[in-house]
């Protein structure tokens, strides 16, 4: 009789924590810019590549979106693919083979954008990973980061960064900057400048090789 | 005003500090008897304080052997106890198996040997009868006769023609008996054959009785000693509880090596049932249920051998009746063999789920799912997983074994280790209340060093007065430095 009672407070003690404990977030949210605008449509196959690396990547209850930066990107309609992986591995598999299914239709049917909005892509970005919840959030921005914005929108907007980092990933250099290389550089420390004043943190990736340590908790 | 100029009592630092010695060296000499005596009272308390405390430190120490001794004693008598009972269970089963058929084989081995003996009267030599007529013959044969006469010789040539065929027939039934009895003879062989048979069983059964009586009496002058409490068997019972110690840790160190490949195994399949992102205080919810799975497992293992009474962990276990012993061996056995049963699934799963991983890391490397290769010797690693799922918690039962071992070795070892640091703690209380006591000695001599020079004084003033009184006092404090420092 006595067992059964200390296994009945054993098994309610247990029951109570597992009841009352908050599940520590240790996810990771990532948000993935594509710039579509003018001849940087020709760099997809290489994003292409770098999203089945990110999904190789990710894990069960990590969030996953990619979106276009276009002429005006501050949109939820600028998002290609989004998903928040199950808690359960098949299904989590089963989810980024439709999320690479996603990806590749729209690399086949992608039609470049006159401007080029990455503020308004990246005010979207903080804006769906702050709703995820994840833990560890990572914006990364593959384009050449020339912004081209169209005539009377305002992006002149302080970024709330905390708790995440910005990847500039395969940052191509212009025309221009090959004859003014300081352009291309003035360019990187604007975002660096602007990324930081936020809270976030700043990296540069150009060697796709090395896309090892992109997600690094 | 700076804290120095203080001190400065003239301009001169030399004068300042000349003047302040001197000022300091009398209230040093004015207050130099009570000042000794606080300095002897704080270290004479001090001694006597560590003293007291090493005093009671060794007192425990004492309690606690004393206690070791009789934990110790009590294990090993129980162990005696439970090896004589085991001992005497062995010779009741080859006293029933064996001695039990004792009756039947003594009544067959009478009937034998009463077969025995009649077939041997029945072979034994009977002479044969001579003729009746014989002692007629005799008679006919002391007639007095006359020389010549016919008739005599014809009457003996009759009887001795009758007397050679009586002799011939009787030789006859002679050999025929003969035969008879050799038969009879040649029929005992077997039943000899047999006696020696059932004489050889009883001979070994009784000498396997006597190598387990051996062995009892062996165990019982240990358990006799034991009782006695002698200093042998408490260091027989130390040194092999020290073992037991050692050797029921290294086993247990596999068993954990056993339990963390179980581990390894279920916890990634476990997402699948319980998801693998939440956490509950750090941990993930996965490896939280896989584990508790093991725990789970190795709780029911330990049950199972309590209720096959090979540990003693639990004494209730132990003490049920046997009918509710044996339902409950069945119901820790069922849920030993389900879980078993979940852990193959388990592994089973774990490898469909690591082939899913594999096609999909293969279709975002290579874009191509074709690139994924069947392999044909896969089942062979399916089967291995299963199987260790499977075999993994029925080995983990066994745990229970060096557990209890090594629990009830602890307790000594614990003992052990205990004595050890109350001695050398008490050893360490000794020691700081000496140097205490030797450190009041010495502030005593630094004290009057430092006085030396009124001291002296004094001396030449009390010599010049009463020198042969300053001689007593002198060797009155001389007598009390030394036993100071004797003590």
């Amino acid at each position: 009789m006595r067992i059964i009672k200390t296994l009945s407070i054993i098994c309610f003690v247990a029951l109570l924590t597992t009841a009352c404990s908050d599940s520590v977030p240790n996810t990771r949210g990532v948000y993935m810019l594509m710039d579509t605008s003018g001849t940087y449509t020709k760099e997809l196959k290489q994003a292409q590549r770098v999203i089945n690396f990110i999904l190789g990547t990710l894990n069960p209850g990590d969030t996953f979106a990619v979106a276009r930066v276009d002429t005006g990107s501050f949109s939820e309609k600028d998002i290609v693919a989004k998903v928040n992986f199950d808690d359960r591995p098949s299904m989590a598999n089963r989810q980024k083979r439709d999320f690479r299914d996603k990806i590749d239709q729209f690399v086949k049917s992608v039609k470049g954008s006159s401007h080029t909005d990455i503020t308004g892509g990246m005010l979207q970005a903080i804006e769906y990973l702050n709703e995820a919840g994840a833990g560890h959030n990572t914006v990364l921005i593959f384009s050449d980061l020339k912004e081209d914005l169209r005539e009377g929108y305002v992006r002149d907007i302080p970024l709330q960064l905390s708790n995440f980092s910005v990847v500039a990933l395969n940052v191509t250099k212009l025309r221009s900057d090959n004859i003014d290389p300081r352009e291309y550089l003035d360019r990187l420390a604007d975002w660096q400048k602007k990324v930081e004043s936020g809270g976030g943190q700043w990296r540069v990736v150009n060697d796709l090789e090395r896309l090892e340590g992109i997600l690094a908790m | 005003m700076a804290a120095s100029e203080i001190f400065m009592i003239t301009s001169s630092p030399v004068l300042s500090g000349l003047i302040w010695f001197v000022i300091i060296v009398t209230t040093l000499f004015v207050a130099r008897t009570h000042a000794h005596m606080g300095i002897r009272s704080l270290s004479r308390v001090l001694h006597n304080a560590m003293r007291l405390t090493a005093n009671s430190v060794m007192h425990a120490e004492k309690k606690l052997m004393q206690r070791n001794r009789d934990v110790l004693m009590a294990q090993g008598r129980e162990a005696s106890e439970r090896i004589i009972e085991r001992e005497f269970d062995r010779v009741d089963a080859t006293v029933r198996r064996d001695l039990s058929a004792y009756p039947a084989l003594h009544r067959l081995l009478s009937e034998e040997i009463t077969r025995i003996d009649e077939d041997y009267k029945d072979s034994t030599e009977v002479p044969p009868t001579p003729p009746a007529w014989v002692k007629a013959v005799d008679a006919v044969a002391k007639i007095p006769s006359v020389k010549g006469d016919p008739m005599v010789g014809n009457v003996l040539e009759d009887i001795h023609h009758s007397l050679i065929k009586a002799n011939t027939k009787a030789t006859e039934e002679y050999r025929k008996s003969s035969h008879a009895r050799h038969q009879l003879l040649k029929g005992m062989m077997p039943q000899w054959r047999k006696v020696k048979q059932i004489l050889g069983q009883v001979d070994k059964n009784i000498n396997s009785l006597l190598v387990r009586s051996v062995t009892i009496d062996r165990h019982m002058d240990e358990y006799e000693s034991i009782v006695k409490g002698s200093d042998k068997s408490e260091r027989m019972l130390s040194s092999s509880s020290l073992t037991q110690f050692f050797i029921s840790g290294l086993v247990l160190a596999i068993a954990i090596g056993g339990a963390v490949i179980n581990f390894h195994l279920i916890a990634r399949p476990m997402s699948e049932m319980v998801g693998g992102t939440s956490q509950i205080m750090g941990f993930q919810i996965n490896n939280i249920a896989a584990m508790v799975i093991i725990l789970v497992e190795m709780a029911m293992g330990i049950f199972l051998m309590e209720s096959f009474r090979i540990t003693r962990l639990f004494p209730i276990i132990g003490a049920l009746n046997d009918k509710t012993r044996i339902r409950m061996v069945w119901a820790f056995f069922s849920m030993l063999f389900f879980l078993a049963c979940v852990e193959a699934g388990l592994a089973f799963m774990r490898e469909i789920l690591m082939e899913d991983d594999a096609a999909m890391k293969a279709l975002l490397r290579e874009g191509e799912a074709s690139a994924i290769v069947g392999n044909s010797y896969l089942w062979i690693t399916t089967a291995a997983q299963m199987g260790m799922g499977f075999i993994l918690p029925f080995a983990l039962m066994f745990v229970a074994i060096p557990l209890e071992s090594f629990v009830q070795s602890m307790r000594t070892v614990l003992g052990v280790v205990g004595v050890a640091s109350l001695r050398g703690f008490a050893w360490l209380l000794r020691l700081v209340g000496n140097i205490s006591r030797f450190t009041g000695l010495t502030i005593i001599h630094i004290y009057d060093l430092i006085i030396f020079a009124p001291l002296w004084i004094e001396k030449q003033i009390k010599d010049k007065k009463q020198p042969e009184e300053n001689n007593k006092e002198f060797e009155a404090d001389k007598t009390v430095n030394i036993r100071g420092i004797a003590q």
